[in-house]
Formats: C-alpha cells, sequence, structure tokens
C-alpha cells in the first residue's frame, strides 16, 4: 500500500522547513498544502485543533504537529540516513540542544529585531554565544559531525532566517567577527544539499520581513 | 545495568525532579538522590548544568543529562528490558510527545500564574489555567492514562503537578476536581502505582513550602 503523506505550510516558516529537510533526508514524497494562515481551512483545525498551527504533517489520516515531534516522527517511521543519533546519550544531547535552540535562541532573536534594547540584544547574543562555544568544542562540520542531524535541523532559523531578518530590520547584531564558527556552519548548512533543495527563496523572505517591520 | 552509577539531582517540590522519580521507579533502578538547595546551588549542578543550572540533572556513570522530559526518555532507551515508558508505535509515540510537550509549554506558566499574580490578572490566569487543564482531560477522555491503557511518558509529564494542585486551589480558590472530574480520577488512578504514590510529597507540604516562598517575595 502506498504511503500518504501531506504536508500543511507556509513556505516562508522556518519550522515548516524542519519538516521538509527531515522528509528530503528520507526521499519521503509527500503533498505540500500551502495554507493562508489569516483565513485558516477547516482541514488544518480539523488535524491541529490545539494549536492551529503549521506545519502538521498527515500520514496516513494520521496527523502530527510540533515541528521537533514531526521530525523525531520521521526519523521513527521511515529508515536510511539517520537524524537522530543511536546511543541514547548522544540522542539526549541532541535533543537538549534542539530544546535550547526553540526555548532560549528563537525567541531572544525575536525579542532582540527588528529593534530590541540593550536588554534584548545581550540576550540574544549570550544564548547565541553558548552555541558559537559548542560548535567550537565539537569541532566538527555540523552539530550532527559531517552529516546534518536533529540539531542543524532545529538551528535552521539561525543559519538562513537571521540573516535575512538583520538585513530587512537593518540591524546586524550577529556578525562573522563575533560568530566565526556559525558564520561557517550557517553557509555550509544552507548550501547541504537535502537543505539547498527546500530553502524558500531569499528574496520572498526578505519582502516578508521588510513589510512586517514597517520597511517595505 | 548492574554496576552503573545514577545521581540525580534534585529539588523535592520540583513537579519536573518527580517526572524523572518516577520514570527512575517504574523501571526499578537505584540512584543516589542528592537534594539541592536551590537559593544555593551545588558547585556540581553548575558543573553538570551550566546553561540552566536547574534541577533535575540526570548523571548516569558521570555524564549529564539535562531537561526532564529528555531524561526520561534517556532512562526508557537505556533502561529498555522492562516497563517501557514510550508507547511502541511510532505514531502513538509522536502524540505522547506532543502532550508532554504540551503540558512543558502551556501548564508550568498557567499554573504559577495562578498564584503569584492578584485581583483581576488573577482571576483571568485562573480561567486560562483551567481551560488547559481542560484540553488535557479531554485528550484522556475514557481511557485509563493518557494514550490508553498503559502508563507512560505524557501521564508522567503531567501527574507531577498533582502534588501542586491543592496550592493551586488555596491559592486561586477554586476547585479542580469540580472544573475537571476526569482529570482528578486520572490522577488518582496514576496514584495508584507506587511510583507515583512514593514520588509525589504530601500536597499540604508543597503547600507550605510555596506560602512561606510568597510571604518572602511579599505576594
Amino acid at each position: 500500500m502506498a504511503d500518504e503523506v501531506k504536508l500543511y505550510a507556509v513556505a516562508g516558516s522556518p519550522f515548516v522547513c524542519r519538516a521538509k529537510i527531515a522528509l528530503n533526508i528520507k526521499g519521503i514524497k509527500y503533498e505540500n498544502l500551502e495554507q493562508d494562515l489569516r483565513n485558516k481551512s477547516a482541514e488544518l483545525i480539523k488535524y491541529n485543533p490545539v494549536h492551529k498551527k503549521v506545519p502538521v504533517l498527515v500520514h496516513n489520516g494520521n496527523a502530527i504537529s510540533e515541528s521537533l515531534v514531526i521530525v523525531e516522527y520521521i526519523d521513527d517511521v521511515w529508515k536510511g540516513v539517520p537524524i537522530l543519533p543511536q546511543d541514547p546519550y548522544e540522542k539526549a544531547v541532541a535533543r537538549f540542544w534542539a530544546k535550547f535552540i526553540d526555548d532560549k535562541c528563537i525567541p531572544a532573536i525575536f525579542k532582540a529585531f527588528p529593534q530590541g534594547n540593550e536588554q534584548t540584544d545581550a540576550e540574544a547574543l549570550e544564548q547565541l554565544q553558548i552555541l558559537e562555544n559548542e560548535l567550537k568544542v565539537k569541532g566538527t562540520k555540523f552539530f550532527g559531525g559531517d552529516n546534518i542531524n536533529l540539531v542543524d535541523i532545529a538551528a535552521g532559523f539561525i543559519a538562513y532566517w537571521l540573516g535575512v531578518i538583520q538585513e530587512a530590520a537593518g540591524k546586524e547584531l550577529v556578525t562573522k567577527e563575533k560568530f566565526p564558527k556559525l558564520t561557517v556552519w550557517a553557509d555550509d548548512f544552507v548550501n547541504f544539499e537535502v537543505v539547498k533543495e527546500v530553502l524558500p527563496p531569499r528574496e520572498n523572505l526578505l519582502g516578508f520581513f521588510k513589510k512586517r517591520f514597517g520597511k517595505a | 545495568m548492574a554496576g552503573s552509577e545514577v545521581v540525580l539531582l534534585d529539588f523535592w517540590a520540583s513537579m519536573f525532579s518527580m517526572r524523572v522519580k518516577i520514570a527512575l521507579a517504574e523501571k526499578g533502578i537505584e540512584y543516589e538522590c542528592k537534594e539541592e538547595d536551590l537559593g544555593n546551588k551545588s558547585s556540581l549542578l553548575l558543573e553538570m548544568n551550566p546553561i540552566h543550572k536547574k534541577v533535575p540533572v540526570l548523571i548516569h556513570n558521570g555524564k549529564p543529562v539535562n531537561e526532564s522530559g529528555i531524561i526520561v526518555q534517556y532512562i526508557d532507551e537505556t533502561w529498555n528490558e522492562k516497563s517501557p515508558l514510550m508507547p511502541s508505535d511510532p505514531y502513538v509515540r509522536a502524540q505522547a510527545r506532543f502532550w508532554a510537550d504540551y503540558v512543558d509549554k502551556k501548564v508550568y506558566d498557567a499554573s504559577k500564574r495562578t498564584w503569584t499574580l492578584k485581583g483581576e490578572e488573577q482571576e483571568k490566569a485562573k480561567k486560562e489555567f483551567i481551560e488547559i487543564l481542560k484540553v488535557l482531560e479531554g485528550q484522556i477522555g475514557e481511557k485509563t492514562y493518557f494514550m490508553g491503557e498503559s502508563f507512560g511518558y505524557a501521564d508522567i509529564a503531567l501527574v507531577t503537578f498533582y502534588s501542586w494542585f491543592y496550592t493551586f486551589e488555596t491559592f486561586g480558590n477554586i476547585s479542580i476536581e469540580k472544573e475537571c472530574p476526569k482529570l482528578i480520577a486520572w490522577a488518582k488512578r496514576c496514584m495508584q502505582r507506587d511510583s507515583v504514590s512514593k514520588t509525589l510529597p504530601d500536597s499540604r507540604k508543597i503547600y507550605e513550602v510555596v506560602m512561606e516562598f510568597s510571604r518572602k517575595l511579599g505576594l
């Protein structure tokens, strides 16, 4: 029986992109259902009644929500290139960093842009410095080693969206000088084949954020 | 896993630490419990969890695991010969993770607001908190546990808050049993398990320590 895989998506969402990267890593064919979040479809509400957000993965009629839950589900169901480490301890470490990115880094970045203040800027820099240090300590190309793993996928926002946000806001907080490891990692990440293929076009994102920041 | 060394950095009133203790008890794992004074954190805690400096921390053969949900999954994957805590089906497992995530994102903050706020803000917080509990109650429905017949990850994520219900009810002047009877029934079913009843502290003791804490804060 053929698998039916649908992804309720919004092209510019970094969280949707996590699911797309995971599906691409496993080579899964899926139907992309673009959503209008200002006018939510009955289907989206049916499949994610609790949060009413994207992404939602619907696999043979079963709906899964929350991007990191979706990524782990994809890794559980489809074998092939692994997204999480096999070893329980390494897995716990990967989950820790993915949670850190979601709980600390991303909220801090949103608070610091488009304007922010001294405090929000310091907070964002502090959280990103922790990631920078982790890359330094690991000494590998990606958080996952030679290949991307759950942590790299979670950090996609930092690799791609952060640069767009900085440009749209006209505010450069995260520089190559202050974050040499993250800068190189970001470049490697966005050029990694399975990522490159699913990233939304930069001009579209830039236009979106400029409009959102009232700078269009 | 004979001969392995397991240490838990703990705070007795923390619903997050309780999650780990339930998981360890379900698996029958022997461990050393080190109580932390959160006002005067040990150098071990700061070394093992430098980023968050929080409990619980599980130290297994010298290596730290942080974040209660991650620790519970680690325990399940490492001591995997008996008492599985995660569902075996990937879709049901994803649901368990979703609901534990929902508890993490919603319950703690909403519950804290019911005893740290006053007046109109507190009324709003109480309403929000009950709404969240109703969503969880709806998910359990007529089932024995969150995911069906087996006690597991999602139950562990929420049931530890049960020891705090008396505190929320007394500070907030609400009855959770009246608003969410099925949720209380589920909690009582969980309490029939030794791992839960022997882990959760007396609700009144929690209330006393929260009273003292809020008095100190001038709340």
